[in-house]
Protein backbone atom coordinates (compact mmCIF):
# COMPACT_ATOMS: atom_id res chain seq x y z
CA UNK A 1 0.00 0.00 0.00
CA UNK A 2 1.42 3.44 -0.99
CA UNK A 3 1.12 6.34 1.54
CA UNK A 4 -1.29 8.29 2.47
CA UNK A 5 -3.51 5.81 4.16
CA UNK A 6 -4.33 5.28 7.41
CA UNK A 7 -2.57 3.00 10.09
CA UNK A 8 -3.27 0.13 11.24
CA UNK A 9 -4.38 0.27 14.48
CA UNK A 10 -1.60 -2.55 15.87
CA UNK A 11 0.97 -0.32 14.39
CA UNK A 12 2.90 2.05 16.46
CA UNK A 13 4.00 4.65 14.40
CA UNK A 14 6.81 6.51 14.83
CA UNK A 15 9.13 7.08 11.90
CA UNK A 16 5.84 6.48 9.90
CA UNK A 17 3.75 9.37 11.44
CA UNK A 18 3.84 11.51 8.80
CA UNK A 19 4.17 9.09 5.66
CA UNK A 20 1.95 10.37 3.08
CA UNK A 21 2.13 14.21 4.58
CA UNK A 22 3.51 16.20 1.84
CA UNK A 23 3.68 18.98 3.86
CA UNK A 24 6.08 17.50 6.73
CA UNK A 25 8.48 17.20 3.32
CA UNK A 26 9.62 20.67 3.84
CA UNK A 27 11.16 22.59 5.75
CA UNK A 28 8.53 24.81 7.51
CA UNK A 29 6.72 21.78 7.58
CA UNK A 30 8.77 20.00 9.23
CA UNK A 31 9.63 22.36 11.96
CA UNK A 32 5.87 22.62 12.53
CA UNK A 33 6.09 19.07 13.59
CA UNK A 34 8.54 19.24 16.02
CA UNK A 35 11.62 18.78 13.81
CA UNK A 36 15.00 19.95 14.19
CA UNK A 37 14.10 19.99 18.21
CA UNK A 38 15.75 17.01 18.76
CA UNK A 39 18.99 18.06 16.80
CA UNK A 40 19.21 21.61 19.00
CA UNK A 41 19.08 19.61 21.95
CA UNK A 42 22.23 16.70 21.00
CA UNK A 43 24.10 19.63 19.39
CA UNK A 44 23.85 21.25 23.38
CA UNK A 45 25.17 17.89 24.72
CA UNK A 46 28.50 16.89 24.84
CA UNK A 47 29.37 14.11 21.76
CA UNK A 48 29.48 11.42 24.37
CA UNK A 49 26.32 12.31 26.00
CA UNK A 50 24.26 11.66 22.87
CA UNK A 51 26.15 8.64 22.23
CA UNK A 52 25.39 7.31 25.84
CA UNK A 53 21.45 7.83 25.47
CA UNK A 54 21.86 6.25 21.61
CA UNK A 55 23.62 3.24 23.57
CA UNK A 56 20.59 3.16 26.49
CA UNK A 57 17.74 2.96 23.67
CA UNK A 58 19.03 -0.28 22.69
CA UNK A 59 18.44 0.72 18.86
CA UNK A 60 20.32 -1.32 17.01
CA UNK A 61 20.99 -1.26 12.76
CA UNK A 62 18.27 -2.04 10.85
CA UNK A 63 20.44 -2.26 7.54
CA UNK A 64 20.94 -6.32 8.44
CA UNK A 65 23.41 -7.01 10.67
CA UNK A 66 21.65 -5.44 14.09
CA UNK A 67 24.90 -4.11 15.83
CA UNK A 68 23.98 -1.61 18.21
CA UNK A 69 23.75 1.70 17.03
CA UNK A 70 25.33 3.26 20.47
CA UNK A 71 28.12 1.00 20.81
CA UNK A 72 29.07 1.39 17.26
CA UNK A 73 29.31 5.25 17.15
CA UNK A 74 31.46 4.26 20.55
CA UNK A 75 34.25 2.89 18.73
CA UNK A 76 35.16 6.24 16.55
CA UNK A 77 38.30 7.71 18.42
CA UNK A 78 37.23 10.10 21.05
CA UNK A 79 40.43 12.34 20.33
CA UNK A 80 40.30 13.52 16.81
CA UNK A 81 43.56 13.26 14.82
CA UNK A 82 42.25 13.46 11.31
CA UNK A 83 38.57 14.35 9.93
CA UNK A 84 35.87 11.83 10.94
CA UNK A 85 33.36 10.69 8.40
CA UNK A 86 29.23 9.21 8.62
CA UNK A 87 28.11 7.22 5.71
CA UNK A 88 24.17 7.53 5.31
CA UNK A 89 23.60 3.51 3.92
CA UNK A 90 20.69 4.46 1.33
CA UNK A 91 21.29 1.87 -1.15
CA UNK A 92 18.52 -0.21 0.08
CA UNK A 93 18.57 -2.92 -2.62
CA UNK A 94 18.07 -6.31 -0.56
CA UNK A 95 15.05 -8.33 -2.50
CA UNK A 96 11.91 -7.56 -0.06
CA UNK A 97 12.88 -4.46 1.94
CA UNK A 98 11.35 -1.02 0.36
CA UNK A 99 11.32 1.40 3.94
CA UNK A 100 14.60 3.68 3.51
CA UNK A 101 12.55 4.56 0.09
CA UNK A 102 9.36 5.88 2.23
CA UNK A 103 11.50 7.33 4.64
CA UNK A 104 13.16 9.61 2.07
CA UNK A 105 10.47 10.33 0.13
CA UNK A 106 8.08 11.49 3.10
CA UNK A 107 10.70 12.75 5.70
CA UNK A 108 13.61 13.85 4.11
CA UNK A 109 14.38 15.89 7.29
CA UNK A 110 13.74 13.16 9.75
CA UNK A 111 16.63 11.46 7.82
CA UNK A 112 18.97 14.77 7.92
CA UNK A 113 18.26 15.54 11.54
CA UNK A 114 19.12 12.12 12.44
CA UNK A 115 22.38 12.15 9.69
CA UNK A 116 23.13 15.79 11.46
CA UNK A 117 22.61 14.05 15.03
CA UNK A 118 25.31 11.28 14.29
CA UNK A 119 27.60 13.21 12.90
CA UNK A 120 28.05 15.64 15.64
CA UNK A 121 28.22 12.61 18.15
CA UNK A 122 30.97 11.03 16.39
CA UNK A 123 32.63 14.05 15.27
CA UNK A 124 32.02 14.01 11.90
CA UNK A 125 32.43 17.67 9.55
CA UNK A 126 31.14 15.27 6.30
CA UNK A 127 27.98 12.86 5.78
CA UNK A 128 27.86 10.98 2.67
CA UNK A 129 24.32 9.80 1.73
CA UNK A 130 24.99 7.07 -0.56
CA UNK A 131 21.64 6.05 -2.72
CA UNK A 132 21.22 3.94 -4.98
CA UNK A 133 21.16 5.23 -8.45
CA UNK A 134 17.70 3.80 -8.89
CA UNK A 135 15.67 5.67 -6.81
CA UNK A 136 15.23 8.84 -8.88
CA UNK A 137 12.24 10.16 -6.78
CA UNK A 138 13.90 10.16 -3.59
CA UNK A 139 17.46 11.70 -4.89
CA UNK A 140 15.42 14.36 -5.91
CA UNK A 141 13.11 15.11 -2.81
CA UNK A 142 16.30 14.33 -0.44
CA UNK A 143 18.22 16.75 -2.97
CA UNK A 144 15.49 19.56 -2.29
CA UNK A 145 15.39 19.26 1.40
CA UNK A 146 19.74 19.46 1.63
CA UNK A 147 19.03 22.61 -0.27
CA UNK A 148 16.31 23.69 2.47
CA UNK A 149 18.70 22.73 5.22
CA UNK A 150 21.38 24.74 4.32
CA UNK A 151 19.06 27.82 3.28
CA UNK A 152 18.03 27.45 7.24
CA UNK A 153 21.28 27.06 8.49
CA UNK A 154 20.99 24.05 10.10
CA UNK A 155 23.54 22.53 8.02
CA UNK A 156 27.02 24.29 7.08
CA UNK A 157 29.46 26.06 8.60
CA UNK A 158 27.93 27.55 11.41
CA UNK A 159 25.32 24.69 11.78
CA UNK A 160 22.41 25.81 14.17
CA UNK A 161 24.29 28.63 14.76
CA UNK A 162 26.62 26.77 17.17
CA UNK A 163 29.82 27.51 14.86
CA UNK A 164 30.02 23.72 14.14
CA UNK A 165 30.51 23.00 10.34
CA UNK A 166 28.30 19.77 9.73
CA UNK A 167 28.06 19.26 5.77
CA UNK A 168 25.99 16.85 4.37
CA UNK A 169 25.96 15.74 0.68
CA UNK A 170 24.40 13.09 -1.62
CA UNK A 171 26.21 10.43 -3.53
CA UNK A 172 24.43 8.76 -6.32
CA UNK A 173 25.34 4.94 -6.96
CA UNK A 174 24.87 3.20 -10.55
CA UNK A 175 23.20 -0.05 -9.91
CA UNK A 176 25.46 -2.47 -7.84
CA UNK A 177 23.18 -4.45 -4.91
CA UNK A 178 27.20 -4.88 -3.35
CA UNK A 179 27.45 -1.08 -2.83
CA UNK A 180 25.19 -1.82 0.05
CA UNK A 181 28.07 -3.86 1.95
CA UNK A 182 29.58 -1.34 3.91
CA UNK A 183 33.44 -1.55 2.68
CA UNK A 184 31.99 -1.88 -0.69
CA UNK A 185 30.40 1.70 -0.32
CA UNK A 186 32.87 3.33 0.91
CA UNK A 187 35.09 2.26 -2.16
CA UNK A 188 31.76 3.62 -4.07
CA UNK A 189 32.21 6.81 -2.73
CA UNK A 190 35.85 7.24 -3.59
CA UNK A 191 35.23 6.73 -7.31
CA UNK A 192 36.06 3.04 -7.36
CA UNK A 193 35.03 -0.28 -8.10
CA UNK A 194 32.36 -1.22 -5.98
CA UNK A 195 34.19 -4.08 -4.26
CA UNK A 196 34.34 -4.93 -0.40
CA UNK A 197 37.36 -4.88 1.32
CA UNK A 198 39.15 -7.03 3.84
CA UNK A 199 38.16 -6.39 7.77
CA UNK A 200 40.05 -5.50 9.84
CA UNK A 201 41.20 -2.75 9.45
CA UNK A 202 37.30 -1.58 10.69
CA UNK A 203 35.77 1.38 9.24
CA UNK A 204 35.85 3.25 12.46
CA UNK A 205 39.84 3.17 12.09
CA UNK A 206 40.14 3.01 8.35
CA UNK A 207 37.14 4.05 6.73
CA UNK A 208 36.26 5.95 3.43
CA UNK A 209 39.32 7.76 2.23
CA UNK A 210 41.75 6.21 4.90
CA UNK A 211 39.41 7.80 7.66
CA UNK A 212 37.43 6.73 10.40
CA UNK A 213 34.31 6.44 9.26
CA UNK A 214 30.30 4.95 10.77
CA UNK A 215 28.11 3.59 8.42
CA UNK A 216 24.59 3.69 9.13
CA UNK A 217 21.46 2.53 7.24
CA UNK A 218 18.49 5.03 6.65
CA UNK A 219 16.14 3.59 9.06
CA UNK A 220 18.38 3.34 12.12
CA UNK A 221 19.70 7.29 11.56
CA UNK A 222 15.80 8.43 11.12
CA UNK A 223 15.21 6.58 14.60
CA UNK A 224 17.68 9.01 16.32
CA UNK A 225 16.10 12.39 16.42
CA UNK A 226 12.80 10.51 18.19
CA UNK A 227 15.35 9.03 20.73
CA UNK A 228 16.79 12.39 21.61
CA UNK A 229 13.21 13.73 21.77
CA UNK A 230 11.94 11.38 24.31
CA UNK A 231 14.69 9.59 25.40
CA UNK A 232 16.39 6.24 25.58
CA UNK A 233 14.55 4.54 28.43
CA UNK A 234 11.02 5.51 26.36
CA UNK A 235 12.68 3.32 23.04
CA UNK A 236 13.81 0.83 25.37
CA UNK A 237 10.29 0.44 26.74
CA UNK A 238 9.28 -0.68 22.80
CA UNK A 239 9.89 -3.95 23.11
CA UNK A 240 7.25 -6.82 23.03
CA UNK A 241 8.93 -9.87 23.39
CA UNK A 242 13.15 -9.61 24.17
CA UNK A 243 14.33 -6.87 26.21
CA UNK A 244 17.74 -6.64 23.64
CA UNK A 245 15.01 -5.95 20.46
CA UNK A 246 14.22 -1.99 21.44
CA UNK A 247 12.31 0.10 19.38
CA UNK A 248 9.46 0.29 16.33
CA UNK A 249 10.76 -1.57 13.16
CA UNK A 250 9.59 -0.57 9.75
CA UNK A 251 8.75 -4.33 8.17
CA UNK A 252 8.24 -4.33 4.46
CA UNK A 253 5.59 -6.88 3.23
CA UNK A 254 5.45 -8.18 -0.43
CA UNK A 255 4.76 -11.35 -2.42
CA UNK A 256 1.17 -13.12 -2.28
CA UNK A 257 -0.17 -10.84 0.27
CA UNK A 258 -3.31 -9.25 -0.11
CA UNK A 259 -1.92 -5.64 1.46
CA UNK A 260 1.67 -5.67 0.47
CA UNK A 261 3.50 -2.60 2.43
CA UNK A 262 5.19 -1.44 5.08
CA UNK A 263 3.81 -1.96 8.29
CA UNK A 264 5.82 -0.16 11.66
CA UNK A 265 5.38 -2.04 14.64
CA UNK A 266 6.83 -2.95 17.89
CA UNK A 267 10.12 -5.34 18.41
CA UNK A 268 8.82 -8.69 18.97
CA UNK A 269 5.51 -8.43 17.08
CA UNK A 270 4.17 -11.45 15.81
CA UNK A 271 5.14 -12.56 12.37
CA UNK A 272 1.46 -14.61 11.27
CA UNK A 273 -0.46 -11.65 12.85
CA UNK A 274 1.22 -9.06 10.70
CA UNK A 275 0.54 -11.40 7.70
CA UNK A 276 -2.97 -12.05 8.70
CA UNK A 277 -4.38 -8.96 10.60
CA UNK A 278 -2.70 -6.03 9.60
CA UNK A 279 -1.68 -7.22 5.80
CA UNK A 280 -4.92 -9.13 5.35
CA UNK A 281 -3.73 -13.06 4.80
CA UNK A 282 -2.69 -14.56 1.49
CA UNK A 283 -4.69 -13.96 -1.91
CA UNK A 284 -8.24 -15.73 -1.03
CA UNK A 285 -7.78 -19.35 -1.66
CA UNK A 286 -4.72 -20.15 -0.86
CA UNK A 287 -2.65 -20.82 1.87
CA UNK A 288 1.00 -19.50 3.26
CA UNK A 289 3.67 -21.83 2.71
CA UNK A 290 6.66 -19.71 3.35
CA UNK A 291 8.42 -16.67 4.43
CA UNK A 292 11.56 -15.18 4.37
CA UNK A 293 11.56 -12.70 6.99
CA UNK A 294 14.71 -10.33 6.65
CA UNK A 295 15.49 -9.49 3.43
CA UNK A 296 16.15 -12.23 0.46
CA UNK A 297 19.45 -12.98 2.64
CA UNK A 298 18.42 -14.80 5.35
CA UNK A 299 16.87 -18.66 5.37
CA UNK A 300 13.41 -19.58 4.57
CA UNK A 301 10.62 -20.46 6.94
CA UNK A 302 8.21 -23.14 6.59
CA UNK A 303 4.40 -22.45 7.74
CA UNK A 304 4.77 -23.52 11.42
CA UNK A 305 7.95 -21.81 11.52
CA UNK A 306 6.88 -18.54 10.55
CA UNK A 307 3.46 -19.07 12.66
CA UNK A 308 5.71 -18.95 15.54
CA UNK A 309 8.33 -16.44 14.84
CA UNK A 310 8.80 -13.39 16.48
CA UNK A 311 9.84 -10.13 15.22
CA UNK A 312 12.56 -9.39 16.37
CA UNK A 313 16.42 -10.32 16.29
CA UNK A 314 15.94 -12.85 18.81
CA UNK A 315 13.04 -14.44 18.02
CA UNK A 316 13.66 -14.80 14.48
CA UNK A 317 17.08 -16.30 15.35
CA UNK A 318 14.78 -19.21 17.71
CA UNK A 319 13.58 -19.78 14.35
CA UNK A 320 16.38 -20.30 12.59
CA UNK A 321 16.11 -17.54 10.55
CA UNK A 322 17.23 -13.73 11.11
CA UNK A 323 15.82 -10.39 11.37
CA UNK A 324 17.85 -9.02 8.51
CA UNK A 325 16.59 -5.45 6.90
CA UNK A 326 12.86 -6.37 8.16
CA UNK A 327 11.77 -6.78 4.12
CA UNK A 328 9.13 -9.68 4.75
CA UNK A 329 8.64 -11.87 1.29
CA UNK A 330 5.57 -14.05 1.50
CA UNK A 331 4.99 -17.15 -0.14
CA UNK A 332 1.68 -18.71 -0.39
CA UNK A 333 0.71 -22.59 -1.96
CA UNK A 334 0.90 -21.60 -5.85
CA UNK A 335 4.95 -20.76 -5.38
CA UNK A 336 7.06 -23.04 -6.72
CA UNK A 337 10.02 -23.13 -4.17
CA UNK A 338 12.88 -24.04 -6.61
CA UNK A 339 11.69 -21.71 -9.59
CA UNK A 340 11.98 -18.69 -6.57
CA UNK A 341 14.65 -20.04 -5.21
CA UNK A 342 16.68 -20.01 -8.48
CA UNK A 343 16.00 -16.75 -9.50
CA UNK A 344 17.38 -15.48 -5.96
CA UNK A 345 20.39 -17.62 -6.74
CA UNK A 346 20.48 -15.23 -10.06
CA UNK A 347 19.70 -12.09 -8.13
CA UNK A 348 22.97 -13.12 -6.15
CA UNK A 349 25.04 -14.23 -9.35
CA UNK A 350 24.53 -11.22 -10.99
CA UNK A 351 25.23 -9.03 -8.14
CA UNK A 352 28.52 -10.73 -6.75
CA UNK A 353 31.25 -8.69 -7.38
CA UNK A 354 33.53 -11.80 -8.73
CA UNK A 355 36.54 -11.23 -6.36
CA UNK A 356 35.84 -14.30 -4.23
CA UNK A 357 36.42 -17.48 -6.18
CA UNK A 358 33.92 -19.61 -4.08
CA UNK A 359 31.27 -16.51 -4.46
CA UNK A 360 31.56 -16.06 -8.24
CA UNK A 361 31.71 -19.73 -9.45
CA UNK A 362 29.61 -21.04 -6.54
CA UNK A 363 26.23 -18.21 -7.29
CA UNK A 364 26.73 -19.03 -11.04
CA UNK A 365 27.07 -22.81 -10.41
CA UNK A 366 24.18 -22.34 -8.25
CA UNK A 367 22.42 -20.85 -10.76
CA UNK A 368 23.41 -23.26 -13.28
CA UNK A 369 22.45 -26.63 -11.55
CA UNK A 370 18.99 -25.00 -10.29
CA UNK A 371 18.08 -24.48 -13.55
CA UNK A 372 19.15 -28.25 -15.08
CA UNK A 373 16.59 -29.25 -12.13
CA UNK A 374 13.95 -27.17 -13.74
CA UNK A 375 14.60 -28.04 -16.95
CA UNK A 376 14.00 -31.65 -15.99
CA UNK A 377 17.90 -32.61 -16.78
CA UNK A 378 18.42 -32.93 -12.70
CA UNK A 379 19.63 -36.29 -11.13
CA UNK A 380 19.11 -37.33 -7.31
CA UNK A 381 22.64 -36.45 -6.55
CA UNK A 382 22.05 -32.52 -7.53
CA UNK A 383 20.62 -31.92 -4.29
CA UNK A 384 23.53 -33.14 -2.30
CA UNK A 385 25.81 -31.21 -4.69
CA UNK A 386 24.32 -28.03 -4.09
CA UNK A 387 24.37 -28.34 0.00
CA UNK A 388 28.13 -29.21 -0.66
CA UNK A 389 28.50 -26.15 -2.98
CA UNK A 390 26.49 -23.67 -0.39
CA UNK A 391 28.79 -24.93 2.30
CA UNK A 392 31.90 -23.90 0.19
CA UNK A 393 30.44 -20.56 -0.32
CA UNK A 394 29.90 -20.20 3.67
CA UNK A 395 32.24 -18.24 6.02
CA UNK A 396 34.61 -17.91 3.45
CA UNK A 397 34.81 -14.58 1.64
CA UNK A 398 35.25 -10.93 2.10
CA UNK A 399 31.72 -10.50 2.75
CA UNK A 400 28.61 -11.87 3.10
CA UNK A 401 26.88 -11.79 -0.29
CA UNK A 402 28.12 -15.19 -0.92
CA UNK A 403 26.68 -16.64 2.29
CA UNK A 404 23.36 -14.99 1.54
CA UNK A 405 23.32 -17.05 -1.56
CA UNK A 406 23.37 -20.03 0.19
CA UNK A 407 20.67 -19.18 2.61
CA UNK A 408 18.07 -19.54 0.97
CA UNK A 409 19.28 -22.54 -1.37
CA UNK A 410 20.25 -24.36 1.82
CA UNK A 411 16.72 -24.09 3.82
CA UNK A 412 14.79 -24.35 0.88
CA UNK A 413 16.33 -27.68 0.02
CA UNK A 414 15.97 -29.25 3.95
CA UNK A 415 12.31 -27.71 4.02
CA UNK A 416 10.54 -27.93 0.77
CA UNK A 417 12.96 -30.93 -0.48
CA UNK A 418 10.12 -32.68 -1.89
CA UNK A 419 9.37 -29.98 -4.53
CA UNK A 420 13.03 -30.32 -5.88
CA UNK A 421 12.22 -33.99 -6.03
CA UNK A 422 9.15 -33.57 -7.89
CA UNK A 423 11.03 -31.71 -10.78
CA UNK A 424 13.84 -34.70 -10.64
CA UNK A 425 11.80 -37.50 -10.48
CA UNK A 426 9.47 -36.36 -13.51
CA UNK A 427 6.47 -36.25 -11.48
CA UNK A 428 6.31 -32.32 -12.45
CA UNK A 429 6.53 -31.15 -15.81
CA UNK A 430 9.56 -29.25 -16.45
CA UNK A 431 9.49 -25.38 -16.04
CA UNK A 432 12.29 -23.77 -18.48
CA UNK A 433 13.30 -20.48 -17.66
CA UNK A 434 11.00 -18.07 -19.41
CA UNK A 435 13.15 -14.87 -19.50
CA UNK A 436 16.98 -14.92 -19.76
CA UNK A 437 19.38 -12.32 -18.53
CA UNK B 1 31.59 1.63 -30.73
CA UNK B 2 33.09 4.80 -32.41
CA UNK B 3 32.19 8.25 -32.94
CA UNK B 4 33.81 10.20 -35.51
CA UNK B 5 33.69 13.39 -34.35
CA UNK B 6 33.32 14.02 -29.96
CA UNK B 7 32.54 17.51 -28.49
CA UNK B 8 33.74 17.12 -25.10
CA UNK B 9 31.08 16.85 -22.51
CA UNK B 10 33.35 19.25 -19.45
CA UNK B 11 32.98 22.87 -20.99
CA UNK B 12 30.98 25.77 -19.57
CA UNK B 13 28.64 24.81 -16.92
CA UNK B 14 29.00 21.79 -17.03
CA UNK B 15 32.48 22.23 -16.31
CA UNK B 16 31.29 24.81 -13.79
CA UNK B 17 29.07 22.57 -12.21
CA UNK B 18 32.09 19.87 -12.29
CA UNK B 19 34.42 22.21 -10.39
CA UNK B 20 31.62 22.80 -7.91
CA UNK B 21 31.18 19.00 -6.95
CA UNK B 22 35.07 18.96 -5.95
CA UNK B 23 35.29 20.43 -2.83
CA UNK B 24 32.97 17.64 -1.45
CA UNK B 25 35.80 15.50 -1.26
CA UNK B 26 39.61 15.25 -0.37
CA UNK B 27 40.18 12.84 -3.46
CA UNK B 28 39.62 14.36 -7.26
CA UNK B 29 38.77 10.51 -7.98
CA UNK B 30 36.03 10.78 -6.18
CA UNK B 31 33.73 12.73 -8.06
CA UNK B 32 34.29 10.16 -11.14
CA UNK B 33 30.57 8.44 -10.44
CA UNK B 34 28.82 11.77 -10.86
CA UNK B 35 31.38 12.75 -13.71
CA UNK B 36 29.95 9.99 -15.28
CA UNK B 37 26.35 10.37 -14.43
CA UNK B 38 26.87 14.18 -15.75
CA UNK B 39 28.14 12.25 -19.16
CA UNK B 40 25.24 9.58 -19.47
CA UNK B 41 22.75 12.97 -18.87
CA UNK B 42 24.19 14.62 -21.65
CA UNK B 43 24.51 12.13 -24.05
CA UNK B 44 22.58 9.01 -22.81
CA UNK B 45 25.55 6.76 -22.67
CA UNK B 46 29.29 6.71 -22.10
CA UNK B 47 31.51 6.03 -25.14
CA UNK B 48 35.36 5.71 -24.71
CA UNK B 49 35.87 8.85 -26.06
CA UNK B 50 34.10 10.29 -22.94
CA UNK B 51 35.79 8.03 -20.91
CA UNK B 52 39.30 9.50 -21.73
CA UNK B 53 37.51 13.10 -21.23
CA UNK B 54 36.31 11.99 -17.39
CA UNK B 55 39.99 10.35 -17.19
CA UNK B 56 42.01 13.86 -18.46
CA UNK B 57 39.84 15.94 -16.41
CA UNK B 58 40.24 14.08 -13.21
CA UNK B 59 43.44 13.01 -13.69
CA UNK B 60 42.60 9.56 -14.12
CA UNK B 61 43.73 6.50 -16.69
CA UNK B 62 41.04 5.86 -18.92
CA UNK B 63 41.72 2.55 -18.20
CA UNK B 64 40.94 3.24 -14.36
CA UNK B 65 37.83 4.99 -15.78
CA UNK B 66 36.56 2.16 -17.74
CA UNK B 67 36.95 -0.45 -15.21
CA UNK B 68 34.85 1.60 -12.93
CA UNK B 69 32.54 1.89 -15.91
CA UNK B 70 32.54 -1.51 -16.19
CA UNK B 71 31.59 -2.11 -12.70
CA UNK B 72 28.32 -0.42 -12.42
CA UNK B 73 25.23 -1.64 -14.51
CA UNK B 74 23.38 1.46 -14.84
CA UNK B 75 25.95 3.31 -17.03
CA UNK B 76 25.51 2.32 -20.96
CA UNK B 77 28.46 1.30 -22.55
CA UNK B 78 26.23 1.61 -26.23
CA UNK B 79 23.44 3.97 -26.86
CA UNK B 80 20.12 2.46 -26.08
CA UNK B 81 16.77 3.11 -27.64
CA UNK B 82 15.11 6.77 -26.83
CA UNK B 83 13.14 5.34 -23.95
CA UNK B 84 15.00 2.37 -21.79
CA UNK B 85 12.88 0.09 -19.65
CA UNK B 86 14.04 -1.67 -16.60
CA UNK B 87 11.34 -4.12 -15.64
CA UNK B 88 12.09 -5.75 -12.00
CA UNK B 89 11.66 -9.65 -12.00
CA UNK B 90 13.67 -10.41 -8.84
CA UNK B 91 11.58 -13.35 -6.34
CA UNK B 92 9.02 -10.96 -5.01
CA UNK B 93 8.60 -9.50 -8.19
CA UNK B 94 8.56 -12.58 -9.93
CA UNK B 95 5.75 -13.86 -7.56
CA UNK B 96 3.28 -11.42 -8.41
CA UNK B 97 3.85 -12.25 -12.17
CA UNK B 98 6.86 -9.77 -13.40
CA UNK B 99 7.35 -12.06 -15.82
CA UNK B 100 4.39 -11.28 -17.59
CA UNK B 101 4.87 -7.74 -17.77
CA UNK B 102 8.75 -8.02 -19.34
CA UNK B 103 6.68 -10.35 -22.29
CA UNK B 104 3.92 -7.67 -22.39
CA UNK B 105 6.58 -4.78 -23.18
CA UNK B 106 8.62 -6.96 -25.31
CA UNK B 107 5.93 -7.68 -27.61
CA UNK B 108 4.12 -4.19 -27.29
CA UNK B 109 7.70 -2.38 -28.40
CA UNK B 110 8.49 -4.42 -30.86
CA UNK B 111 11.93 -5.49 -29.20
CA UNK B 112 12.50 -9.23 -30.15
CA UNK B 113 14.85 -9.64 -26.90
CA UNK B 114 16.33 -8.58 -23.83
CA UNK B 115 18.85 -5.63 -24.13
CA UNK B 116 18.23 -5.36 -27.98
CA UNK B 117 16.28 -2.30 -29.50
CA UNK B 118 13.08 -2.00 -31.00
CA UNK B 119 14.23 -1.67 -34.89
CA UNK B 120 12.65 2.22 -34.70
CA UNK B 121 15.28 3.08 -32.02
CA UNK B 122 12.55 3.85 -29.74
CA UNK B 123 12.95 1.39 -26.97
CA UNK B 124 15.02 -1.25 -25.14
CA UNK B 125 13.83 -3.45 -22.95
CA UNK B 126 15.97 -5.01 -20.09
CA UNK B 127 15.14 -7.35 -16.60
CA UNK B 128 16.36 -5.81 -14.24
CA UNK B 129 17.19 -6.68 -10.53
CA UNK B 130 15.64 -5.43 -7.31
CA UNK B 131 14.11 -2.12 -7.69
CA UNK B 132 13.51 -1.24 -4.01
CA UNK B 133 9.76 -1.38 -4.46
CA UNK B 134 8.81 -4.78 -3.81
CA UNK B 135 5.48 -4.01 -2.25
CA UNK B 136 4.08 -2.35 -5.59
CA UNK B 137 4.30 -5.16 -8.38
CA UNK B 138 5.59 -4.61 -11.03
CA UNK B 139 8.18 -1.77 -10.64
CA UNK B 140 9.51 -0.82 -14.02
CA UNK B 141 11.71 2.62 -14.68
CA UNK B 142 10.97 3.96 -18.29
CA UNK B 143 14.03 6.73 -18.89
CA UNK B 144 14.43 8.49 -14.77
CA UNK B 145 10.55 7.43 -14.42
CA UNK B 146 9.95 5.03 -11.68
CA UNK B 147 6.69 3.73 -12.29
CA UNK B 148 4.59 0.82 -9.53
CA UNK B 149 2.49 -1.72 -10.42
CA UNK B 150 2.64 -2.19 -13.57
CA UNK B 151 0.37 -5.19 -14.73
CA UNK B 152 0.67 -6.68 -18.50
CA UNK B 153 -2.82 -5.16 -19.32
CA UNK B 154 -1.50 -1.61 -18.56
CA UNK B 155 1.33 -2.03 -20.40
CA UNK B 156 0.06 -1.09 -24.20
CA UNK B 157 -1.65 2.42 -22.29
CA UNK B 158 1.95 3.03 -20.43
CA UNK B 159 3.71 3.05 -23.57
CA UNK B 160 1.87 5.74 -25.39
CA UNK B 161 2.96 8.50 -22.86
CA UNK B 162 6.40 7.27 -24.13
CA UNK B 163 6.62 8.11 -27.98
C1 LIG C 1 25.82 -7.74 0.24
C2 LIG C 1 25.37 -6.76 1.27
C3 LIG C 1 24.46 -5.77 0.93
C4 LIG C 1 24.02 -4.85 1.87
N1 LIG C 1 23.12 -3.90 1.50
C5 LIG C 1 22.72 -2.97 2.40
C6 LIG C 1 21.81 -1.95 2.03
O1 LIG C 1 21.36 -1.86 0.88
N2 LIG C 1 21.44 -1.04 2.97
C7 LIG C 1 21.92 -1.09 4.25
O2 LIG C 1 21.60 -0.24 5.06
N3 LIG C 1 22.78 -2.06 4.63
C8 LIG C 1 23.19 -3.00 3.74
N4 LIG C 1 24.08 -3.96 4.13
C9 LIG C 1 24.60 -3.93 5.52
C10 LIG C 1 25.79 -2.97 5.63
O3 LIG C 1 26.97 -3.66 5.31
C11 LIG C 1 25.95 -2.40 7.03
O4 LIG C 1 25.97 -3.43 7.94
C12 LIG C 1 24.86 -1.44 7.44
O5 LIG C 1 24.67 -0.43 6.49
C13 LIG C 1 25.22 -0.82 8.75
O6 LIG C 1 24.18 0.04 9.20
P1 LIG C 1 23.33 -0.31 10.50
O7 LIG C 1 24.30 -0.72 11.57
O8 LIG C 1 22.64 0.97 10.80
O9 LIG C 1 22.41 -1.39 10.13
C14 LIG C 1 24.52 -4.91 3.20
C15 LIG C 1 25.41 -5.92 3.54
C16 LIG C 1 25.83 -6.84 2.60
C17 LIG C 1 26.80 -7.90 3.01
S1 LIG D 1 31.71 -12.61 -1.34
FE1 LIG D 1 31.13 -12.15 -3.44
S2 LIG D 1 30.36 -10.06 -3.38
FE2 LIG D 1 31.48 -10.38 -1.45
S3 LIG D 1 33.57 -9.67 -1.89
FE3 LIG D 1 33.54 -11.85 -2.38
S4 LIG D 1 33.02 -11.95 -4.58
FE4 LIG D 1 32.51 -9.90 -3.87
S1 LIG E 1 11.84 -7.53 -6.14
FE1 LIG E 1 11.01 -6.15 -7.55
S2 LIG E 1 11.30 -4.28 -6.58
FE2 LIG E 1 12.16 -5.64 -5.16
Amino acid sequence: MGYPHQPHLKETVVLSQYFGDAEARTYDGWVKRGGYQALEKALAMEPAQVIEIVKQSGLRGRGGAGFPAGVKWSFMPKEKKKPHYLCCNADESEPGTFKDREIMRWTPHGLIEGCAIAQYAIQAEVTYIYVRGEFTEPLRIMEGALAEAYRHGVLGPNAMGTGKRLDMYLHRGAGAYICGEETALMSSIEGRRGNPRIRPPFPAAYGVFGMPTTINNVETLASVPHIINRGGAWYKSLSLSHPKSTGTKLFSVCGNVKRPGNYEVTMGFPLGELIDELCGGVPDGRTLKACIPGGSSVPILNREESESCKLDYEGCVEQGTMLGSGGLIVFDDSADMVYQIMRLARFYAHESCAQCTQCREGTAWTVRILQRILAGQGEAKDLDLLLDLSEQMTGKTICVLSDSCAAPVVSGIKKFRGEFEAYINGTRRPRPVLVHA
Amino acid sequence: MHETTYEPVFTGDRKKQLDQLLPRFPTKRAALLPALWMVQQARGWISDHAMAEVAEVLGLTPAYVKGVVTFYTMYHQHPVGKHFVQVCTTTPCNLCGAEGVVKAFLEHTGCKELGATSPDGKYTVIEVECLGACGFPTPVMIGDDFIENVTPEGVPELLRKYQ
